[in-house]
């Protein structure tokens, strides 16, 4: 969900472009991090850890901690708490450590 | 090789000052910044700050930004680098930047490290779902994005970040299920905690989480009240169907760097973790290596771009530029000002621990 009316600050309507998540199209906006528009669209599961294969979600949203790891445009390792949102961008739930090939 | 005679690491409320500093003392200045964007946390602070008119109180933090920034490109002096990660500082004084999916060296002659804090985390069972957020996050979410981080979200800590942020989920339109605090009072700033009570916010003091629920996200808190020696009272638990859980519960310096570089490191809880030992300019005991904000031990922004100032006076003057004495000594006596008082007692205490005037 998006905020539209706050005492403080102003969100003016942006125009939406489309990219997927797991195959999903999702709508965001083209700048705000991947993560934001994930949000935006409902969307909390980012990864599942390594080992136990647990969901994870995002934390820190600056970069630091590494809980929203994702799989984007086949690349794995993608910070999108901090990685702009491009049109047509393929964004994936990543497995563990992700793979490279 | 790139050379330059300040390099500044972080361009926060701290770096920010440090390179304008530095700057108008007439030095070459590199400013590097990991993200986009520069102003670092204070793009988030929606609130009005307290203090004094010289550290811009009763101006919110993304104006204060927004200033700083303003201030900063009048300086042709200032090269910044957005989107630019210090990826090591080496023992010749090269510093490799990795910018733009290429790596750069720079050879500065001074460093002011400016790289912040990270927030800590709590362990209880389950604290890794999805749906359980530090209080800088939902900052980002709300503040730079426009983005509601949930629709009933509960506040781990009543210090000031706790306070703040969640009166920040209401103004966004969330609705805010309570505030839980270990201690038995509250230690945020009274008139954020005014402003939660008349939103009828409960305010659980003497509580802490026990654990979370949910399986793909949040989905559910047990909250548990403490005795006076804060354990847990039996049947004394309680649950609260969220679809968030907000951490305010500190920060810790982000060091890495000054570790790397070799700086004589000391644990000191009261500043949030491992700081380097430093003088009273910010000279860390490697002696081309300064440090401003929170790195140098977790406080608020008002101090952090007082730091700044001071860092960047002291390196100036350490390169030969003379006329910045008397400035350099009010700057101090402006901090320690900001740190006089009940509310600046835990970090004099902390202080006294790693500031060492022979550092250097």
């Amino acid at each position: 969900m998006r905020i539209v009316n706050h005492p403080i600050l102003d969100f003016p309507q942006q125009e939406m472009i489309q990219f997927t998540y797991n195959g999903k199209p999702v709508q965001g906006i083209a700048g705000e991090s991947i993560a934001a528009a994930l949000h935006a669209a409902g969307i909390k599961t980012l990864r599942h850890s390594s080992r136990q294969h647990r969901p994870r979600g995002l934390f820190c949203a600056i970069g630091n901690c590494s809980s929203c790891l994702m799989t984007v445009d086949g690349v794995p390792n993608v910070r999108v708490c901090v990685e702009p949102l491009r049109a047509g961008m393929v964004v994936e739930v990543q497995q563990g450590k992700g793979t490279i090939v | 090789m790139i050379k330059t005679e300040v390099l500044v690491i972080g361009a926060g409320p701290a770096g920010l000052l440090a390179a304008a500093s530095a700057a108008q003392a007439g030095a070459q200045v590199l400013l590097v910044e990991r993200s986009e964007r520069l102003g670092g946390q204070l793009i988030k602070q929606t609130h009005k700050f307290f203090g004094s008119r010289d550290e811009y109180a009763g101006e919110r933090g993304i104006d204060i930004a927004a200033r700083l920034i303003r201030e900063n490109e009048q300086f042709t002096t200032i090269t910044t680098w957005k989107n630019s990660t210090v990826a090591g500082i080496y023992p010749d004084g090269v510093v490799a930047i990795s910018r733009n999916g290429s790596f750069y060296t720079v050879q500065p002659q001074k460093i002011i490290v400016a790289t912040g804090a990270s927030e800590k985390t709590m362990l209880f069972p389950n604290n890794d779902l999805p749906g359980i957020y530090g209080a800088g996050a939902l900052q980002t979410l709300m503040n730079v994005y426009g983005v509601m981080p949930g629709r009933r979200i509960l506040m781990v800590g009543a210090g000031n970040i706790g306070v703040i942020v969640a009166y920040q989920l209401l103004q966004a339109g969330v609705e805010v299920a309570g505030v839980v605090e270990a201690a038995s009072q509250i230690g945020g700033y009274a008139v954020h905690a005014a402003k939660l009570a008349r939103y009828g916010v409960p305010i659980y003091t003497s509580h802490t989480i026990k654990a979370a629920h949910g399986t793909e996200c949040l989905e559910g808190v047990t909250i548990a009240k403490l005795d006076e020696r804060w354990q847990p009272i039996a049947g004394a638990d309680q649950y609260i169907a969220v679809d968030g859980l907000c951490l305010a519960v500190g920060l810790t310096p982000l060091t890495e760097l000054c570790w790397q570089a070799g700086c004589e490191m000391r644990f000191v809880a009261e500043l949030g973790g491992y700081v380097p030992l430093r003088n009273s300019s910010m000279k860390t005991s490697q002696p081309d290596l300064f440090l401003a904000g929170d790195v140098a031990g977790v406080e608020e922004a008002s101090a952090a771009m007082v730091e700044g100032k001071i860092a960047g006076l002291s390196v100036v003057a350490d390169l030969g530029y003379t006329g910045v004495e008397r400035e350099l000594e009010q700057a101090k006596k402006q901090l320690a000002a900001l740190r006089a008082g009940p509310a600046g007692a835990k970090i004099r205490a902390g202080l006294s621990q790693i500031v060492i005037e022979e550092a250097g």
